[in-house]
């Protein structure tokens, strides 16, 4: 932070020490504020674990507590041993692995070719790609479904995954990165006579760890966390994934188990925000980096 | 990942040295039909963007492209779930379907509901995310990241946890949230069961889900912008108040626009929340145009449902046409 330039040397000694200690002043408020509002932020999520393991007398009771006063881990033993839920969460695990790892591999080779290759149509490929980020799933959904269900897709994995395979926000963040490898390197090994693939393979890929892991992240979040898709592909329980199966839950005749419902809501969202902790890195980055204009 | 090899012939031989001069021009022996090897090579080239392209385009088209055309033709036709088998064979009848959703008062309401609900939520949200994004770039000097971590959490859960859990909150009786406002002397509503106050229990969770998101880009955009703008402003004797509006503002423009958009792709669509936590109700109160489509789809009514999701699609390109229209940086 700057102060403004002074030029009697004593008077800006002064000054500038005012200035430390006035913001010094200032830092503590803000500082206070930031607190509330990282508590606010926070507190839903410690609400819901604290809630997750009170039984349901106690989840309903007015005046609400706050600390469980009879804590009990009934929910979630209900959860995965008479209800689904081990089911629902490998399957959730199946369907947010397998698009990543095909969002890995399909937007690094798109992303390398609309990076580094001049060929005819490229400008128009990545005009319709940022024009998919328009595209939105409730406009598509119904013929989707019709589409899937006239395949045999219909309540299978492959419904669940393929229409996925492709995210356009996965190639913008391959080719942003890829445009900033030097051309050097390609060059050489186009020189050396490999082929484009090779040289995607053996140069360009083991270079762009950090774009992969973005894109790795956002792409199994956006799996995992998914809802409407999966709520109309899915047309029988053993093909639930965690949202749905909550969701369902929480309308169906379990509506007003407070504390299962919770012990739900931590299933789905702890394993996220374990990754998170360690991966937050690539994340933030990849947001910042989509605004960022090339 | 399957290699390819380029033929020996059309590239320099192994044994030359050559270092070459640009991504066009591969080595060629001088001289020796020079033209019909570069060509070669860039065709090849060519070839190998679209080799690797294809997979991608393929599962763009089938599953974007396609479904987009056929949600629009979908929308003038009769189809319905019992031609789930035989979707060609279905009537052509015209601008009925937007005729009924222009009469249809459960359409209408949920159109007045995201009308309502998308430009409160994205300025309640983004307002807060500025503030915080502010404070944190220019305010605070550590804990930068922990704070950051923090504020954005709410953003990488699903929205049906976060929806399932608020509205254990929001209950009347034993909810946390008016046992919170009663501390401070207000007598909170029946949240999720009122008519008045079940969209804004939304807009409230939506808003402290969506600002983690919007704050990570306002501090992209806070970053990009030069201090020595600020300087300037500084000596010329601006306050810090003067400096936010004149110098931080406007360099945010871009950012601004950036955020409007997303998030108004997001909004637009909003489905689990209602979905989860009232149904669509109270009397309808807070149904979104994404239900009403999922509704008419659960009954079968397929065209239908295409038309209203169709007028979602419309309605995001007009809104993200006119906000890059009023959002444009003039520089």
């Amino acid at each position: 932070m700057t102060t403004a330039t002074t030029y009697a040397p004593a008077a800006a000694g002064r000054r500038a020490r005012r200035a430390r200690r006035a913001r010094r002043g200032r830092q503590w408020w803000i500082y206070a504020l930031l607190l509330v509002g990282l508590v606010l932020a926070v507190a839903p999520f410690v609400w819901m674990v604290l809630g997750s393991v009170k039984p349901d007398a106690e989840v309903r009771q007015v005046p609400p507590t706050w600390w469980p006063e009879n804590p009990t881990l009934d929910n979630y033993r209900e959860l995965f041993q008479r209800l689904n839920f081990p089911r629902f969460f490998a399957n959730s695990v199946i369907v947010a692995t397998a698009v990543t790892l095909g969002n890995v591999v399909f937007c690094t080779m798109i992303g390398y070719a609309l990076a580094k290759l001049s060929f005819p149509g490229r400008r128009t490929l990545f005009a319709l790609v940022l024009a998919m980020l328009m595209i939105p799933t409730v406009a598509t959904f119904v013929p989707l479904f019709v589409l899937v269900s006239n395949f045999g897709l219909a309540n299978t994995f492959g419904g669940l995954i393929l229409p996925f395979l492709a995210q356009p926000l996965g190639v913008f963040i391959m080719r942003q990165f890829i445009v900033g490898l030097p051309d050097e390197l390609i060059d050489a090994a186009r020189v050396d006579g490999a082929g484009e693939l090779r040289i995607l393979a053996r140069v360009v890929a083991p270079l762009c760890g950090p774009p992969i892991a973005t894109l790795a992240v956002i792409t199994f979040f956006a799996q995992w966390n998914n809802f409407l898709w999966p709520l109309v592909v899915a047309q029988s329980e053993d093909k639930y994934t965690l949202p749905v199966a909550l969701a369902l839950y929480s309308i169906g005749q379990n509506n007003a188990r407070f504390g299962l419902l919770m012990a739900g809501a931590v299933v789905i969202v702890i394993p996220i925000l374990i990754i998170f902790a360690f991966l937050q890195r690539y994340v933030v980055q990849g947001i910042a980096v989509t605004g960022l204009k090339d | 990942m399957p290699v390819v090899e380029r033929p020996a012939g059309a590239q320099a031989p192994a044994g030359r040295a050559h270092r070459s001069r640009g991504t066009r021009a591969s080595a060629v022996r001088p001289g020796a039909r020079g033209g019909r090897r570069q060509v070669s090579a860039r065709t090849q080239r060519a070839v190998a963007a679209w080799l690797l392209a294809t997979p991608f385009f393929a599962l763009f088209l089938v599953f974007y492209a396609a479904p987009m055309l056929a949600s629009f033709v979908m929308g003038f036709t009769d189809l319905r779930s019992t031609d789930l088998r035989h979707p060609l064979a279905v009537n052509l009848v015209g601008i009925d379907n937007y005729r009924r959703l222009a009469s249809d008062e459960t359409f209408r309401k949920a159109v007045v509901n995201t009308v309502l609900f998308v430009p409160v939520t994205l300025a309640l949200t983004m307002v807060l995310a500025l503030a915080v994004a502010v404070a944190l770039h220019k305010g605070v000097e550590r804990f930068r990241t922990l704070f950051r971590v923090g504020y954005y959490l709410p953003y990488v859960t699903a929205i049906v946890a976060v929806s399932v859990v608020w509205r254990v909150m929001y209950q009347h009786d034993s909810g946390v949230i008016n046992r919170v406002l009663g501390f401070i002397g207000i007598d909170g509503p029946n949240w999720l069961e009122s008519t008045t106050w079940s969209l804004p229990a939304i807009v409230i969770m939506t808003a402290w889900r969506g600002m983690g998101y919007q704050m990570v880009l306002f501090l992209a955009g806070l970053q990009a912008i030069p201090e020595g703008l600020y300087e300037a402003a500084e000596v010329d004797g601006a306050s810090r108040w003067q400096r936010f509006r004149h110098v931080t503002l406007p360099m945010l423009r871009p950012t601004v626009l950036l955020g409007a958009v997303l998030g108004t792709i997001g909004l637009v669509q909003w489905f689990e929340e209602p979905f989860v936590m009232t149904r669509g109700g109270p009397l309808n109160s807070t149904l979104s145009v994404s239900m009403f489509t999922y509704n008419q789809f659960g009954f079968g009514n397929y065209s239908y449902a295409a038309a209203a999701s169709y007028t979602i699609f419309a309605a995001m390109v007009a809104l993200t046409a006119v906000q890059f229209r009023l959002l444009r940086s003039n520089t």
